[in-house]
C-alpha cells in the first residue's frame, strides 16, 4: 500500500502550503504596518511604532473607521431585528406566499454585489435623495438582511417546541413564552447571525461606493487611497480589526469546547 | 456559517400547531416589505434606467424616460471584450479554487474529524483572511509582485522572467487574486457538506474490495456535491461582478477590465447611466439563468 502511506504526508503537505498561501498577505499587512515609511509604504525603511501609536495623524484614515462602525453598527442592529422576525416565521408560522417568501430572500444572496450596488443608486437617483450615511445603512441592512435570516432560521429549526408549549400549558403570555423560553435558546444563533452581518457590513466595498456619495468608509478609503499608496495607518487598522476579530473567534471556540467538556464530565 | 448558505440542508418542517395569521404577518411583513423597497424596486429602477435617452437639454448626467433598446445593443457590441473577459475569469478562476479548495475542505472535515483542537485551528485559518479587508490584502499581493519586488527580482534572476517582463496587470495577475481571495467561499460549504459524511459508507467502499480512488470517485465525490455547487455558486457570482482585483490601482492593467469595472466607470465616472444600467440587468438575467439551471439540474430545492 505505497500509495496510501504517500497520501498519508502528502495531502498534511499540502494543507499546509496552501494556508501559508492564505496567510502570505495578512502577515505583509502586519508587517508593513510598523514600516517607517515617508510618504508611500512600498519599501521597507525600517521598524516603528509611530503608526500603531498616532493612527489619528493620519485623519481620514480614523474618520472611515469611525463612519464604518457606525454604518456597521445601525445596520447589524436593524438586519439583526428583522431577520430574526422573518427566521421564526419561516420554521413556526404556516402561511400562503412561502415559496415566494423564501425566492425574495435567496436572490439577494445569489445577486452580484455591482446590480445591487447600482440598482440601490439609480433608484436613489429617481427618488432624487442625497448620498450619504444614511444611504450607506439602507445599503447595508438590504444585503445583510439575508444573511441574517438564513443563520438564525438554522438555529430556530433545532428548538424544540414542547418547551414553549409547557410555557403556555403553565399560562404564561405569548410575549413572557418568547423573552423567556424561545429569545434566550435562540441567542446564539442570533448573535453569530448579528457577527457575521457586522462583518459582511464592515467588510464591504462595492454596494458602499455605489451609494456613499462623498462619505468614506474604510474600505472606501482603502479604494481611493489605491491609486496614490496606501499608507501604513491602514494596515494599522486592518492588522487591529484582524486581532479583536480572531481573539473574538477563539474565545467563541474554547467557551463551546469548556462546554462540551462540562456536560461530557457530568 | 452562512457562507454554507446555498448548501445548508437544515429542515425546514414546520414544527407545532398550525398557527397562521396575524403573529405570522406580524413577523414577515416589516422585514419583506424592506426587501420589496430596497432590492425588488431598484432591480425595476435599474430596467427603467436602462431605457432611458439623453435628456432633451443635453445636460451631462440627465435622462429622460424612454424605450431606448438601442441601449442594450450598444452596450453588447461596444463592451464585448469586458463582458468576454468576465466570464472567462469567473469560470477559469471558480475551477482553479475548486481544485484548491476540495482537498482542503476534506482534511478539515475528515482527515482532522476526532482531533477538534486541529479541526478549530484550520476552520479559525479559512475564515482568518475574512478578518481583514479584502483590499488590504490584494492591494499587499500587487506589492509583493511589484516591479521591482523581492518576488519579480528573484524570477528575473534565475531566468524564468526576461529582463522587462512583469505580473501586475497581467491576466494572469487578475486570475490569481480573485482566485486567492475566493478560496474561503469555495472552502466553507465543501467543508460544510464533508462534515456530515457518514465514513461508514466510505468503509464499505473499502469492505468491498475498491480502491481508495475509487471509494472516493463513488461515494464521496457524488454525496459531496451539493457542497461543491454551493461553493461554485458563492465564487462565480461575486467574481462575475467583482471590480476591485481587475482594477488598475490593484492587480490589472489597461487590458483586464471586468464588467464591474464597465459597470463602475460608466455609472460613477461619466454618469452615462443608461449604459451602466443595461450592463447591470444583463449581467444579473445572466445570472439568474444560470443559477436556476444549475440549482434545478442538481436538485437542490432547499435554497435557504
Amino acid at each position: 500500500m505505497t500509495r496510501f502511506s504517500l497520501g498519508k504526508y502528502l495531502l498534511p503537505t499540502y494543507v499546509f502550503l496552501t494556508f501559508l498561501f492564505l496567510m502570505v498577505p495578512i502577515g505583509y499587512t502586519f508587517v508593513f504596518s510598523f514600516n517607517d515609511s515617508i510618504k508611500s509604504n512600498i519599501i521597507w525603511r525600517g521598524f516603528t511604532l509611530d503608526n500603531w501609536l498616532n493612527v489619528c495623524d493620519q485623519a481620514d484614515v480614523c474618520g472611515a473607521f469611525g463612519n464604518s462602525l457606525l454604518v456597521a453598527v445601525t445596520a447589524t442592529t436593524v438586519s439583526t431585528v428583522l431577520g430574526t422576525m422573518i427566521a421564526i416565521a419561516l420554521v413556526r408560522y404556516r402561511f400562503k406566499f412561502r415559496s415566494a417568501t423564501n425566492l425574495l430572500l435567496f436572490l439577494p444572496l445569489a445577486t452580484p454585489e455591482v446590480v445591487m450596488g447600482a440598482g440601490l443608486a439609480a433608484q436613489f437617483l429617481d427618488f432624487g435623495w442625497t448620498k450619504g450615511l444614511t444611504t450607506v445603512i439602507i445599503a447595508h441592512v438590504m444585503f445583510t438582511l439575508s444573511f441574517v435570516v438564513v443563520t438564525v432560521k438554522a438555529r430556530v429549526a433545532t428548538l424544540d417546541p414542547a418547551l414553549e408549549e409547557a410555557g403556555r400549558d403553565l399560562y404564561a403570555s405569548p410575549m413572557q413564552v418568547f423573552w423567556k423560553i424561545t429569545f434566550p435558546l435562540l441567542l446564539p444563533g442570533i448573535l453569530s447571525a448579528a457577527m457575521l452581518a457586522f462583518a459582511l457590513s464592515f467588510d464591504d466595498f462595492i454596494i458602499t461606493q455605489f451609494n456613499s456619495g462623498s462619505v468614506d468608509t474604510f474600505p472606501k478609503f482603502v479604494y481611493t487611497a489605491a491609486a496614490r499608496g496606501i499608507p501604513p495607518e491602514a494596515n494599522v487598522v486592518g492588522s487591529f480589526v484582524f486581532i479583536v476579530a480572531i481573539a473574538i473567534v477563539i474565545a467563541v471556540q474554547v467557551r463551546s469546547a469548556m462546554k462540551k467538556r462540562k456536560l461530557l464530565s457530568k | 456559517m452562512a457562507f454554507v448558505a446555498f448548501g445548508s440542508q437544515a429542515p425546514t418542517k414546520e414544527q407545532g400547531p398550525s398557527k397562521t395569521g396575524r403573529v405570522a404577518l406580524f413577523l414577515l411583513l416589516p422585514g419583506l416589505f424592506y426587501l420589496a423597497l430596497f432590492f425588488i424596486t431598484p432591480l425595476v429602477s435599474l430596467i427603467i434606467t436602462s431605457l432611458k435617452a439623453p435628456s432633451a437639454t443635453g445636460a451631462i448626467g440627465r435622462y429622460d424616460l424612454g424605450l431606448e433598446f438601442g441601449n442594450y445593443v450598444y452596450a453588447v457590441t461596444q463592451y464585448a471584450p469586458q463582458i468576454f473577459r468576465s466570464f472567462s475569469f469567473a469560470v477559469l478562476a471558480t475551477v482553479i479554487a475548486l481544485a484548491i479548495s476540495y482537498p482542503i475542505a476534506y482534511f478539515i472535515a475528515v482527515k482532522s474529524r476526532n482531533r477538534p483542537l486541529l479541526k478549530g485551528i484550520l476552520l479559525t485559518l479559512v475564515v482568518a483572511p475574512f478578518f481583514i479587508s479584502f483590499l488590504l490584502r490584494t492591494f499587499a499581493w500587487k506589492q509583493i509582485f511589484s516591479n521591482d519586488s523581492l518576488v519579480v527580482n528573484v524570477l528575473k534572476d534565475i531566468g524564468i522572467f526576461g529582463a522587462d517582463s512583469y505580473i501586475i496587470g497581467t491576466n494572469f495577475a487578475v486570475v490569481f487574486g480573485l482566485v486567492y481571495n475566493f478560496i474561503p467561499f469555495m472552502t466553507l460549504p465543501i467543508y460544510a457538506n464533508l462534515d456530515r459524511l457518514d465514513l461508514s459508507l466510505v468503509e464499505a467502499g473499502s469492505d468491498l474490495y475498491a480502491s481508495p480512488s475509487k471509494t472516493f470517485r463513488k461515494i464521496t465525490l457524488p454525496l459531496s456535491l451539493p457542497g461543491v455547487i454551493s461553493g461554485t455558486l458563492l465564487t462565480f457570482i461575486p467574481i462575475s461582478g467583482d471590480y476591485v482585483v481587475a482594477s488598475r490601482d490593484f492587480l490589472g492593467g489597461p487590458d483586464t477590465a471586468m464588467i464591474g469595472n464597465v459597470v463602475e466607470a460608466n455609472f460613477l465616472r461619466i454618469q452615462d447611466y443608461p449604459t451602466a444600467s443595461a450592463i447591470s440587468v444583463m449581467l444579473m438575467a445572466t445570472i439568474v439563468v444560470l443559477v436556476s439551471a444549475y440549482v434545478r439540474r442538481s436538485g437542490t430545492d432547499d435554497l435557504l
